[in-house]
Parts: structure tokens; C-alpha cells; sequence
């Protein structure tokens, strides 16, 4: 049997610079691809992590006319006696941990400026409120803190406020009117996410339902789960009587929504920068038929068959693509898994809660779009590699013979 | 025995609107261990002829019958698998796979009869040994001269023991020393196996070996002659 292998490698061996820079042309193209699913992925990956771990939880139980928009504390919105029904939750066994939690709208005095903020009042012992405890300085809160406050590190800066200093808080109350009080920072948390750090700052649940009249009662519990793809099957477990479960699912739209078509962007971005190298491969391939013209004809002519031309071509293509992609893969691997150590900074990208983002994006490559995208790759550039090898094996022995006196 | 026979054979060539008869009605026959030149002018359908017989191309018109059977309307594979076992091809530039050695150049056309890896060995020495080429098996065509070359474009043409060797003008760019030593390699493995050759020329140095000269002129035979080559 013909050794192709040898002979494409002989072949592309002729002209070594061209073969190397249209190698050199998938290698980049596939390293930017794998880069950037890398960097989709970590996006991603960030967003849905941030949004759930900080903001939505994989399950929320609130009062059903409870409107999350409006932070209204009115007695009729809230769940009363929230420490036993998070306790019932809690006892589901794919529950990892259930907690309630406050919420009221503030204004924070301090150094004769004022800015408007959310205050969350939390369990201080429930692990649903670890990524809090992230402290630029200072201490977390303890249940029966009654003076105490955490803000997040760039509120603390926008006020130039330290841990020891003082604050005055003022809350809308349950009956509608306003109450303040001074309260001294015990600590500065950082989220790693600007948008959330900036604007909600921790109050002992006890302190916050004294403070805001809502005496023993939650705006939601809190409900995160040990695999959150049976948030669905555990809502339908919880007792919906006066309640409104979602799930995260329901509670983040718009994040899935965005995660969806995330997948589908990235696939145009593939097929463009794929279409784009492919093109510079069957290029090289093309000039090398036209060149070759006459030796093909001699094959033709000592009774090599068209599909045995367009096994040699495709040999070629099979070595230049697997050079490329090999080549390609490696370094967009070890791009990913740089960044995917030190992170790309943005900083504080503006987005709302329904999509938060931390200030450094760190990529995510898996082994399956990786994988994906090598297998792309390289069948592209052999199915783009038909054309050449067809037009090659489609020539009259006696016309490229001709051809080349 | 024949081996190739043309009967009635016009070839027509359509460039735009104008067309070319570069063969007019030949009928031709060649028979086993034949030394035949075909000579003739420029534009007398030499190379056409060939062509045809070489199953390389197809005829406008008429028969053409190598090795007993029927081209006419063979497909480009099929064409090629008569081509592979039966006909072997000398051309006039140095027709060899530049990327490959001596050696390899004469194993390709046995790789595509699907030789074994022990007949191959066997039949490429014996042919490199036959043409004078041994020491230089391993040379690519551009260390070897275009003697050298041709020499080993005669030795691929008869690796897959073909019955028919056809060759197009094989001197035309030798000097008189190499010229001399291919046509007597020819001639010799024509005379020793019985392998028909049939030349396409107007080299006199080719002529003086044949055995046969067929004269062509504007698309037609006009002489055919035995005569008492080399």
C-alpha cells in the first residue's frame, strides 16, 4: 500500500516556509478560538457562580406577594417565623444549607456624604454568607452585634471609611416611615465583585429586624442546594402554602438566556476564524496542485487512480492540519490555563444583580470544548482540502502532461 | 501477437471555435517485441498517436484495442488500471517524483499494482542493476544527471513488466553520449525480454535502433517500413 503519510510529509517538505506558515495560520487560529471559548466559559462560569453564590442562591422562598424589587419590610410581604421554616428546608436532604435573610433600603451618612444602599440582614453563623467573609480588614459580624455594621470595600472607599469608624443608617421601616441610628464598621468585606460590594452592607439578622420593625420576620429564605440541577424537583418538595418558591432557573432568566446564546456566538466566532485559516490551508493546497500539475499527470499516467490522488492530497492536508492544530491547541491551552490562573482584570463592569460579573475574569476551558474544537478544526480542514484534491484528481493525464512542456 | 491496434483513429482538438485534426483516420497495428519509431514533423500527430495508445487520451473517432481489449469509452479509472499493468511511459522531460529517490521512483508504480514489500525490493534492484543505476538508488532526481534520469524513467517504465513501452521523444534533452546509452538500455531489454517499445521522435539517433519506422505527415501515416535497426 501507497505510504501517503510520507509522501505528504516529503511534499509539504518542498516548500517548508509555506507549509509552515499555513500551519502556523491554523495553529493561531485554533489557539484564539480555544482562548476565547476559554474565556466565554470563565465568563460564564463567573457570572452564573457570582449571581447564585452572592445573589439568587439555587432556591429562594418568599412570601407570595412579596415583590423583591420594591425591599418593602410591611409585615403582610414577609415569612414570619423564618428560622423554623428554614429549618424544614434545610431538612430536605439535597439541601445543603437554608438561611433567612432581610432585606430594607438605607441611606449611609458619613463625612457629610450620603449614599443609597441595601441593607441584608443575616444569620452571621449560616455558611450560606461565607463569600462575605472575604475581609479587606476588620472582623465579620456576630449574631448579637447591636451596633455593628460590615460595607463592602469600594463603598468604604467612596466614603473613606475604616473599620472603628462611624456611620449613620437610616431605614424604611415596616409601618412606612424612616428610623436611624449610628453604626460603627466592624469590617470591610470585598466579593471580588465591585457591582455587589458597592451598594449592600450586613446587618446581624436580629439587629435588622429590630432596627427595620420587622420584628421575627424574613423577606426570603435563602436556600442553597448540594447539586443545584434538582433545584426543580426540591422546590416541588417545599410547602408552597403562602409561599412562592423559585427556583434559579426562574429567579436568573436572563443570565441563562445570555449563557445560551453565549454558546451559539461562540460557535459563529468558530466558524469565522475557522473559515478564515481553512482558507489559507486550501490556498497552500491549491498552488501546490497547480504546481504539481505535471506530476500528476506522470501519476496519472503510471496508473495511479483518481481516489489515490485524493488520498495524497488529503494526506497533506490531514499532516498540515494536525501540525496546526496541534500546535494550535497547545499554546491556547496554555493560554487558558494561565489566565485561568492570574485572571483578566475589567474592574467593575456596571452590570445589575441579575448578572454579576467578578472584577477579574478567569478562563474556564473544558475538555469537552476543547475537544469540540479540535475535532472542528480539523475536519474542516480536510473537507475544505476536498476541493483542491478533487480538482487534482479530476485532471486529464494528457492535459497535465501537456500542461507543463 | 498484437498488442495495440488502431483502426480508422481521428483525433480532434476544439480549441474555441477552431478546430484541429491532429489524426485522420489511422489504422495501426503493433506487434509483440516490435522496436517501433514513429517519426514525422512537428504537428504530424506523433505525440497524439502515442497518446492513444498510452490510453492517455481518446480517440474523436475509431478503435483503439491494446492488449486485446476495447478502450474506447473506458472510464479515467478504468483507463488507468489498463495503464498500470499493461503500458509503461518514457517521457521527454525527465518524468520523475522529485521528492522521492531512484529507488522509490521505481517502486511507484509497483506500490500501485500492490506488490509485496519483498517483490518490490526484488524487482526495483534487479531493474536499477539492468539500467546501471545501482549506486545511486538513493539519490533524488536533482542529484542525478538527466541521463542518469532517464535512465531511471526507463527502469520505472518496465517495473510492472508491461507489455507496451511507450516513448516520447526519451532523447530529446540528452547529449549524444547519454542519448546513446538509454537507447542501448532500450534496446537491450527489448531484445532480452521481448518488451515492445514504441517511439515517438525525429531524433535520427532513435531511429537507427528501430526495427520499424512509421512515417506520419498532417494527421496520416504515410510510410511504414521494416528496416534493420541497430
Amino acid at each position: 500500500m501507497i505510504n501517503y503519510f510520507k509522501l505528504a510529509y516529503r511534499n509539504l517538505g518542498r516548500h517548508r516556509r509555506r507549509s509552515l506558515l499555513s500551519g502556523l495560520a491554523l495553529a493561531m487560529g485554533t489557539a484564539l478560538l480555544m482562548f476565547l471559548a476559554a474565556f466565554f466559559q470563565g465568563e460564564m462560569r463567573s457570572a452564573m457562580e457570582s449571581t447564585l453564590r452572592l445573589n439568587s442562591g439555587h432556591i429562594q422562598v418568599r412570601d407570595a406577594d412579596y415583590d423583591p424589587d420594591k425591599l418593602s419590610v410591611a409585615w403582610d410581604y414577609l415569612i414570619e417565623d423564618p428560622e423554623q421554616v428554614s429549618a424544614q428546608i434545610e431538612a430536605l436532604d439535597q439541601v445543603d444549607v437554608a438561611t433567612p435573610r432581610l432585606f430594607a433600603s438605607g441611606i449611609i451618612t458619613a463625612q457629610n456624604d450620603s449614599v443609597g444602599v441595601q441593607i441584608m440582614g443575616i444569620d452571621p453563623a449560616s455558611r450560606a454568607n461565607d463569600p462575605y467573609r472575604h475581609l479587606v480588614s476588620g472582623e465579620f459580624l456576630m449574631a448579637d452585634d447591636r451596633e455593628g455594621i460590615l460595607i463592602g470595600y469600594p463603598l468604604a472607599q467612596n466614603l473613606a471609611l475604616n473599620v472603628g469608624d462611624q456611620i449613620n443608617l437610616l431605614v424604611n421601616t415596616s409601618d412606612g416611615t424612616v428610623d436611624e441610628q449610628l453604626f460603627t464598621v466592624r469590617g470591610i468585606y470585598t466579593t471580588g465583585t465591585t457591582a455587589y460590594d458597592k451598594g449592600i452592607v450586613f446587618l446581624p439578622l436580629k439587629k435588622a429586624q429590630a432596627f427595620s420593625g420587622a420584628g421575627n420576620r424574613a423577606s426570603m429564605i435563602f436556600v442553597l442546594l448540594k447539586d443545584r440541577e434538582q433545584a426543580e424537583f426540591v422546590a416541588e418538595a417545599i410547602p408552597s402554602q403562602n409561599f412562592k418558591v423559585e427556583t434559579w432557573r426562574e429567579l436568573n432568566s436572563l443570565l441563562v438566556l445570555v449563557n445560551d446564546f453565549s454558546n451559539a456566538y461562540l460557535t459563529v466566532i468558530n466558524l469565522i476564524v475557522l473559515g478564515i485559516t481553512v482558507t489559507v490551508i486550501v490556498n497552500t493546497m491549491l498552488m501546490s496542485v497547480f504546481e504539481r500539475t505535471r506530476e500528476i499527470g506522470i501519476l496519472s499516467a503510471i496508473g495511479m487512480k483518481g481516489r489515490q490522488i485524493i488520498a495524497m492530497f488529503l494526506a497533506e492536508a490531514s499532516l498540515l492540519a494536525l501540525g496546526g492544530v496541534t500546535v494550535g491547541s497547545l499554546a491556547g491551552w496554555a493560554l487558558s490555563a494561565y489566565f485561568g490562573k492570574v485572571g483578566i482584570y475589567f474592574g467593575d463592569l456596571g452590570l445589575s444583580a441579575d448578572m454579576l460579573l467578578e472584577d477579574r475574569i478567569y478562563t474556564y476551558l473544558t475538555l469537552e470544548s476543547a475537544i469540540n474544537l479540535i475535532v472542528t478544526a480539523f475536519v474542516f480542514t480536510l473537507i475544505a482540502s476536498l476541493y483542491p484534491a478533487r480538482m487534482a484528481s479530476r485532471m486529464e493525464p494528457v492535459e497535465a502532461l501537456h500542461s507543463a512542456q | 501477437m498484437e498488442v495495440a491496434k488502431l483502426t480508422d483513429v481521428t483525433r480532434i482538438y476544439k480549441i474555441g471555435e477552431v478546430e484541429t485534426r491532429a489524426l485522420n483516420g489511422v489504422s495501426l497495428t503493433i506487434e509483440s517485441g516490435e522496436f517501433t519509431s514513429l517519426v514525422g514533423p512537428s504537428g504530424s500527430g506523433k505525440t497524439t498517436l502515442l497518446q492513444l495508445i498510452g490510453c492517455l487520451d481518446q480517440p474523436t473517432s475509431g478503435k483503439v484495442i491494446i492488449a486485446g481489449k476495447e478502450t474506447t469509452g473506458l472510464s479515467r479509472n478504468q483507463r488507468a488500471d489498463l495503464r498500470k499493468g499493461t503500458i509503461g511511459f518514457v517521457f521527454q522531460f525527465f518524468a520523475l517524483i522529485p521528492t522521492l529517490t531512484a529507488y522509490e521512483n521505481i517502486e511507484m508504480p509497483l506500490l500501485l499494482n500492490g506488490k509485496t514489500a519483498a517483490q518490490r525490493k526484488q524487482r526495483v534492484m534487479d531493474l536499477l542493476s539492468a539500467v546501471g543505476m545501482t549506486d545511486r538508488a538513493n539519490n533524488r532526481p536533482d542529484q542525478l544527471s538527466g541521463g542518469q534520469q532517464q535512465r531511471v524513467a526507463v527502469a520505472r517504465a518496465l517495473a510492472t513488466d508491461p507489455k507496451l513501452i511507450l516513448a516520447d521523444e526519451p532523447t530529446a534533452n540528452l547529449d549524444t553520449e547519454n542519448g546513446e546509452q538509454v537507447m542501448e538500455i532500450m534496446k537491450k531489454l527489448n531484445k532480452e525480454t521481448g518488451t515492445t517499445f514504441v517511439f515517438a521522435t525525429h531524433d535520427p539517433r532513435v531511429i537507427k535502433y528501430a526495427s520499424r519506422v512509421v512515417t506520419l505527415h498532417d494527421g496520416l501515416i504515410e510510410k511504414d517500413s521494416k528496416v534493420n535497426g541497430k
